[in-house]
């Protein structure tokens, strides 16, 4: 980027411009599967307030969504319905595994979880704890922006 | 109504039926039923005017794997007019794991005998609706039998069998297309 003097034009590429815009305003469906939800909509209420970092308009519509925050456990019954959510999502999309649970199975070593929603959806961050404090999703979430400022667009 | 006046009132109920009082740790009035007789005392048990339970607050199962009889069915029945609690207990052998339904004596057992059948393979004989309740419904095995592999681990299915036909896929289309105009 740079400022042409004497002319008020900004001049970037492309590829900047989209990176940017996607970043800068994250959708996430509503998701929430067990008591991480709890820190989730603690997030994006006014403690933590996700809309500092636009990523606040919880959607829900996957249709209109490009983030899903798999926020604990997910169930053998309920994987079905997760892809299920995840293919109505358009692209570009991104997936949070957030806590323990979503990521490995947490303390749910038996036949009646997924251990880890990575054998379900893409998985792009992983966010650890049990459950994560918002601050930790947050951090999560800026990961992401960050991935997402250095995918290329062809 | 003490322990034994309740024992006493349904043995006066059902005078054919062979009870047997259990002693319970709670001091709850717990009896145990024969099989064949449950019919039988479930409905004296609703409709006796002295006892009157009208309300069926639990269903459930015990297993007792490697012991047999290996089952023991537990229904918690409240009467509201008297107001008098009894567990009621049905022992199963592993070999003939069945009894009768309940559901036309306690509307509330259908979806409770639905989850026993469901987690310790108990078959509820006449039960108008015998699916998986909280399983998905391809599952097999029963996960509550204490002989069952809890931390097995399979590749979770990600896709679901269509819930309806194609015919009555393309009439719900056609239905929605003349909803639209």
């Amino acid at each position: 980027m740079g400022i042409e003097s004497e002319i008020p034009v900004l001049t970037t590429t492309v590829e900047k411009m989209v990176q940017w815009a996607r970043r800068s305003s994250i959708w996430p469906v509503t998701f929430g599967l067990a008591c991480c939800a709890i820190e989730m909509m603690s997030m994006s209420c006014s403690r933590y307030d996700i809309a500092r970092f636009g990523a606040e308009v919880f959607r829900g519509s996957p249709r209109q969504s490009d983030l899903m925050i798999v926020a604990g456990r997910l169930s053998r019954k309920m994987a079905p319905a997760l892809r299920r959510i995840y293919d109505q999502m358009p692209e570009p999309k991104w997936v949070i595994s957030m806590g323990a649970c979503a990521s490995i199975g947490g303390v749910f070593d038996n036949y009646a979880l997924v251990q880890g929603v990575d054998q379900v959806v893409p998985v792009d961050v992983y966010v650890p704890g049990c459950p994560p404090r918002p601050e930790s999703l947050i951090y999560g979430i800026v990961q992401l922006q960050r991935k997402i400022a250095q995918q290329k667009l062809a | 109504m003490d322990s034994s006046a309740l024992m006493r009132a349904l043995e006066e109920a059902v005078p054919s039926a062979r009870l047997q009082a259990a002693p319970a740790i709670d001091l709850q009035t717990t009896v145990y039923v024969e099989r064949d007789d449950l019919p039988g005392v479930a409905r004296a048990l609703r409709d006796h005017p002295a006892l009157r339970f009208a309300l069926l607050a639990e269903l459930t199962a015990v297993d007792f794997h490697p012991r047999d009889p290996r089952f023991e069915v537990v229904y918690l029945l409240v009467s509201i007019e008297h107001r008098l609690r009894l567990r009621l207990k049905v022992r199963l052998f592993n070999a003939d794991a069945r009894i009768a339904s309940v559901h036309a004596v306690w509307p509330a057992a259908n979806w409770l005998e639905r989850e026993v059948w469901d987690l310790f393979g108990i078959v509820f004989d006449g039960h108008p609706d015998p699916r998986r309740l909280l399983m998905p419904e391809d599952w097999e095995g029963f996960p509550l039998r204490k002989d069952y592999p809890v931390q097995i681990h399979m590749t979770p299915r990600t896709t679901e069998a269509l819930q309806v036909t194609p015919e009555e896929f393309r009439a719900n289309v056609e239905r929605d297309r003349l909803a639209r105009r």
